[in-house]
Protein backbone atom coordinates (compact mmCIF):
# COMPACT_ATOMS: atom_id res chain seq x y z
CA UNK A 1 0.00 0.00 0.00
CA UNK A 2 0.94 3.18 -1.40
CA UNK A 3 0.37 5.31 2.35
CA UNK A 4 3.24 3.02 4.20
CA UNK A 5 5.57 3.89 1.86
CA UNK A 6 5.39 7.65 2.68
CA UNK A 7 6.46 6.34 6.10
CA UNK A 8 9.39 4.75 4.71
CA UNK A 9 10.51 7.83 2.50
CA UNK A 10 9.59 10.35 5.00
CA UNK A 11 11.34 8.35 7.37
CA UNK A 12 14.42 7.99 5.59
CA UNK A 13 14.76 11.83 5.00
CA UNK A 14 14.13 12.14 8.66
CA UNK A 15 17.25 10.29 9.64
CA UNK A 16 19.26 11.72 6.51
CA UNK A 17 18.73 15.32 8.08
CA UNK A 18 19.52 14.30 11.68
CA UNK A 19 23.00 12.97 10.41
CA UNK A 20 23.25 16.27 8.67
CA UNK A 21 22.42 18.28 11.88
CA UNK A 22 24.84 15.91 13.56
CA UNK A 23 27.26 16.96 11.31
CA UNK A 24 26.53 20.71 12.06
CA UNK A 25 27.20 19.98 15.58
CA UNK A 26 30.58 18.41 14.88
CA UNK A 27 31.73 21.47 12.86
CA UNK A 28 30.60 24.02 15.31
CA UNK A 29 31.88 22.08 18.20
CA UNK A 30 35.09 21.53 16.72
CA UNK A 31 35.32 25.07 14.77
CA UNK A 32 38.45 25.96 17.36
CA UNK A 33 40.00 22.57 17.31
CA UNK A 34 43.39 23.11 16.20
CA UNK A 35 43.95 19.48 16.88
CA UNK A 36 42.04 16.15 15.98
CA UNK A 37 42.23 12.28 16.13
CA UNK A 38 44.14 12.25 12.70
CA UNK A 39 47.45 14.90 14.13
CA UNK A 40 46.13 17.61 12.10
CA UNK A 41 43.74 20.67 13.07
CA UNK A 42 40.11 18.78 12.32
CA UNK A 43 38.30 19.53 9.00
CA UNK A 44 34.69 21.06 8.62
CA UNK A 45 32.91 17.81 7.29
CA UNK A 46 30.10 17.98 4.65
CA UNK A 47 27.11 15.26 4.13
CA UNK A 48 26.30 14.35 0.26
CA UNK A 49 22.68 13.35 0.25
CA UNK A 50 21.69 10.41 -2.58
CA UNK A 51 18.45 9.57 -3.63
CA UNK A 52 17.71 5.17 -3.70
CA UNK A 53 14.56 4.25 -5.32
CA UNK A 54 12.08 2.48 -2.90
CA UNK A 55 12.17 -0.98 -4.09
CA UNK A 56 14.89 -0.44 -6.92
CA UNK A 57 11.50 0.40 -9.25
CA UNK A 58 12.99 3.03 -11.01
CA UNK A 59 11.86 6.64 -10.65
CA UNK A 60 8.12 4.67 -10.72
CA UNK A 61 8.03 4.47 -6.88
CA UNK A 62 9.60 7.44 -5.64
CA UNK A 63 13.07 7.39 -3.66
CA UNK A 64 13.72 7.53 -0.63
CA UNK A 65 17.27 9.72 1.05
CA UNK A 66 20.30 8.13 2.37
CA UNK A 67 23.65 9.78 3.18
CA UNK A 68 25.81 8.51 0.58
CA UNK A 69 29.08 9.77 2.25
CA UNK A 70 30.49 12.22 4.35
CA UNK A 71 33.25 14.46 2.98
CA UNK A 72 35.77 16.51 4.52
CA UNK A 73 35.98 20.46 3.28
CA UNK A 74 39.02 20.92 1.06
CA UNK A 75 39.03 24.43 1.42
CA UNK A 76 42.16 25.97 3.01
CA UNK A 77 42.92 25.92 7.01
CA UNK A 78 42.46 28.92 8.63
CA UNK A 79 46.03 30.23 9.67
CA UNK A 80 46.57 32.56 12.96
CA UNK A 81 50.01 34.12 14.50
CA UNK A 82 50.04 33.14 17.88
CA UNK A 83 53.37 32.43 18.88
CA UNK A 84 52.67 31.42 22.47
CA UNK A 85 49.89 28.63 21.67
CA UNK A 86 51.82 24.90 21.33
CA UNK A 87 50.97 23.84 18.24
CA UNK A 88 52.50 27.04 16.63
CA UNK A 89 54.82 25.69 13.98
CA UNK A 90 58.25 27.67 13.37
CA UNK A 91 56.73 30.92 11.67
CA UNK A 92 54.26 31.03 15.10
CA UNK A 93 51.63 30.28 13.16
CA UNK A 94 48.59 27.79 14.11
CA UNK A 95 46.90 26.33 11.97
CA UNK A 96 43.04 26.22 13.08
CA UNK A 97 40.26 24.51 11.48
CA UNK A 98 38.13 25.53 8.10
CA UNK A 99 34.86 26.18 9.68
CA UNK A 100 32.81 28.94 8.22
CA UNK A 101 30.15 29.10 11.37
CA UNK A 102 27.28 31.72 9.04
CA UNK A 103 27.74 28.68 6.35
CA UNK A 104 26.78 25.87 9.33
CA UNK A 105 24.08 28.33 10.90
CA UNK A 106 22.51 28.19 7.01
CA UNK A 107 23.03 24.30 6.81
CA UNK A 108 21.35 23.92 10.52
CA UNK A 109 18.40 25.97 9.60
CA UNK A 110 18.05 24.38 6.48
CA UNK A 111 18.44 20.96 8.12
CA UNK A 112 15.88 21.69 10.93
CA UNK A 113 12.99 23.21 8.42
CA UNK A 114 13.66 19.64 6.15
CA UNK A 115 13.08 17.78 9.29
CA UNK A 116 10.10 19.74 9.80
CA UNK A 117 8.48 19.24 6.60
CA UNK A 118 9.12 15.49 6.96
CA UNK A 119 7.40 15.30 9.65
CA UNK A 120 4.22 17.15 8.54
CA UNK A 121 4.55 14.87 5.61
CA UNK A 122 4.29 11.40 7.88
CA UNK A 123 1.81 13.46 10.21
CA UNK A 124 -0.35 13.57 7.14
CA UNK A 125 -0.23 10.16 6.03
CA UNK A 126 -1.63 9.20 9.44
CA UNK A 127 -4.35 11.22 9.32
CA UNK A 128 -5.27 9.43 5.92
CA UNK A 129 -4.79 6.02 7.11
CA UNK A 130 -6.82 6.75 9.95
CA UNK A 131 -9.83 8.32 8.55
CA UNK A 132 -9.65 5.74 5.81
CA UNK A 133 -9.82 3.21 8.83
CA UNK A 134 -13.76 4.95 9.76
CA UNK A 135 -14.72 3.54 6.46
CA UNK A 136 -18.19 2.01 6.36
CA UNK A 137 -18.76 3.13 10.41
CA UNK B 1 -27.49 -8.20 -8.31
CA UNK B 2 -25.25 -9.72 -5.91
CA UNK B 3 -22.64 -9.53 -8.78
CA UNK B 4 -23.65 -5.77 -9.10
CA UNK B 5 -22.61 -4.31 -5.52
CA UNK B 6 -19.36 -6.34 -5.89
CA UNK B 7 -18.67 -3.48 -8.31
CA UNK B 8 -20.20 -0.79 -6.68
CA UNK B 9 -17.08 0.52 -5.46
CA UNK B 10 -14.31 -0.26 -8.21
CA UNK B 11 -14.05 3.30 -9.03
CA UNK B 12 -13.09 4.41 -5.89
CA UNK B 13 -10.94 2.27 -5.57
CA UNK B 14 -8.94 2.89 -8.33
CA UNK B 15 -9.03 6.95 -7.46
CA UNK B 16 -8.25 6.05 -4.19
CA UNK B 17 -5.33 4.14 -5.01
CA UNK B 18 -4.31 6.50 -7.59
CA UNK B 19 -4.39 9.81 -4.96
CA UNK B 20 -2.04 7.13 -2.50
CA UNK B 21 0.11 6.96 -5.45
CA UNK B 22 0.56 10.33 -5.86
CA UNK B 23 0.49 10.99 -2.19
CA UNK B 24 3.77 8.73 -2.49
CA UNK B 25 5.50 10.44 -4.97
CA UNK B 26 4.75 14.11 -3.15
CA UNK B 27 6.35 12.16 -0.25
CA UNK B 28 9.45 11.62 -2.13
CA UNK B 29 10.06 14.72 -3.69
CA UNK B 30 9.51 16.46 -0.20
CA UNK B 31 12.00 13.80 1.11
CA UNK B 32 14.65 14.72 -1.79
CA UNK B 33 14.36 18.86 -1.49
CA UNK B 34 18.37 18.39 -0.36
CA UNK B 35 19.59 16.00 -2.86
CA UNK B 36 21.87 16.79 -5.82
CA UNK B 37 20.38 16.01 -8.97
CA UNK B 38 17.07 14.54 -7.91
CA UNK B 39 13.99 15.66 -10.83
CA UNK B 40 11.00 16.29 -8.80
CA UNK B 41 8.39 13.91 -10.23
CA UNK B 42 3.98 13.43 -10.26
CA UNK B 43 2.05 12.43 -12.35
CA UNK B 44 -1.15 14.01 -14.05
CA UNK B 45 -4.09 12.66 -12.12
CA UNK B 46 -7.10 13.46 -14.41
CA UNK B 47 -5.44 11.85 -17.47
CA UNK B 48 -4.14 8.63 -15.53
CA UNK B 49 -7.85 8.70 -13.84
CA UNK B 50 -9.22 8.05 -17.07
CA UNK B 51 -6.71 5.75 -18.28
CA UNK B 52 -6.83 3.63 -15.28
CA UNK B 53 -10.80 3.54 -15.67
CA UNK B 54 -10.50 3.02 -19.17
CA UNK B 55 -7.67 0.39 -18.54
CA UNK B 56 -6.09 1.53 -21.56
CA UNK B 57 -2.65 0.72 -20.11
CA UNK B 58 0.21 -0.54 -21.83
CA UNK B 59 -0.47 -4.47 -22.43
CA UNK B 60 2.35 -7.27 -22.48
CA UNK B 61 1.32 -10.08 -24.18
CA UNK B 62 4.19 -11.90 -24.75
CA UNK B 63 6.84 -12.70 -21.70
CA UNK B 64 9.12 -10.66 -23.86
CA UNK B 65 7.75 -7.84 -24.27
CA UNK B 66 9.37 -4.82 -22.19
CA UNK B 67 7.32 -3.13 -19.53
CA UNK B 68 7.16 0.81 -19.12
CA UNK B 69 9.53 0.94 -16.38
CA UNK B 70 8.57 4.59 -15.29
CA UNK B 71 4.95 3.41 -14.73
CA UNK B 72 3.45 3.24 -11.71
CA UNK B 73 -0.73 1.45 -10.78
CA UNK B 74 -2.02 0.69 -13.96
CA UNK B 75 0.60 1.89 -15.98
CA UNK B 76 0.41 5.12 -14.93
CA UNK B 77 3.08 7.35 -16.47
CA UNK B 78 5.50 9.06 -14.31
CA UNK B 79 6.06 12.15 -15.53
CA UNK B 80 9.26 15.13 -14.22
CA UNK B 81 7.83 18.59 -13.35
CA UNK B 82 9.00 21.65 -15.44
CA UNK B 83 11.22 23.53 -12.68
CA UNK B 84 10.42 27.08 -12.31
CA UNK B 85 13.57 28.38 -10.56
CA UNK B 86 16.35 25.35 -10.63
CA UNK B 87 18.97 24.68 -7.93
CA UNK B 88 22.65 24.85 -9.15
CA UNK B 89 23.24 21.22 -7.80
CA UNK B 90 20.85 20.28 -10.34
CA UNK B 91 17.63 19.49 -8.08
CA UNK B 92 14.24 20.29 -9.06
CA UNK B 93 12.03 20.21 -6.28
CA UNK B 94 9.98 23.69 -5.40
CA UNK B 95 9.21 23.53 -1.69
CA UNK B 96 6.69 25.17 -1.49
CA UNK B 97 4.81 24.02 -4.27
CA UNK B 98 5.36 20.35 -3.36
CA UNK B 99 3.83 21.26 -0.14
CA UNK B 100 0.50 22.60 -1.88
CA UNK B 101 0.12 19.96 -4.18
CA UNK B 102 0.65 17.10 -0.85
CA UNK B 103 -2.02 19.38 1.17
CA UNK B 104 -4.22 19.46 -1.77
CA UNK B 105 -4.04 15.74 -2.01
CA UNK B 106 -4.64 14.88 1.17
CA UNK B 107 -7.59 16.95 1.23
CA UNK B 108 -8.76 15.14 -2.02
CA UNK B 109 -8.08 11.39 -0.63
CA UNK B 110 -10.07 12.40 2.52
CA UNK B 111 -13.40 13.80 0.33
CA UNK B 112 -13.20 10.57 -1.42
CA UNK B 113 -13.07 8.45 1.35
CA UNK B 114 -15.97 10.78 2.76
CA UNK B 115 -18.02 10.31 -0.76
CA UNK B 116 -17.48 6.42 -0.46
CA UNK B 117 -18.62 6.53 3.01
CA UNK B 118 -21.91 8.16 1.82
CA UNK B 119 -22.03 5.95 -1.03
CA UNK B 120 -22.31 2.95 1.29
CA UNK B 121 -24.43 4.54 3.69
CA UNK B 122 -27.22 4.89 0.79
CA UNK B 123 -26.41 0.85 0.01
CA UNK B 124 -27.06 0.29 3.52
CA UNK B 125 -30.65 2.49 3.74
CA UNK B 126 -31.55 0.36 0.31
CA UNK B 127 -30.94 -3.33 2.19
CA UNK B 128 -32.18 -2.43 5.55
CA UNK B 129 -35.95 -3.84 6.19
CA UNK B 130 -38.66 -1.60 7.57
Amino acid sequence: MSLFNVFNIAASALTAQSQRLNVVASNLANAESATSANGGPYRAKQVVFQAIPLNGAGLSQGAAVVVREVVEDPSPLRRVYDPRHPAADRDGYVTYPNVNVVDEMVNMISASRSYQNNVDVMNTAKTMMLKLLTLGQ
Amino acid sequence: MIGKLEHAFDDFAVALKLRSYRQQLLASNIANADTPHYKAVDIDFGQALHQALAGSALRTTHPRHLTANNSGPFGVAVLYRTDVQGNIDGNTVDMDRERAQFAENALRYETLVRLLNVEIQHLKAALRTQ
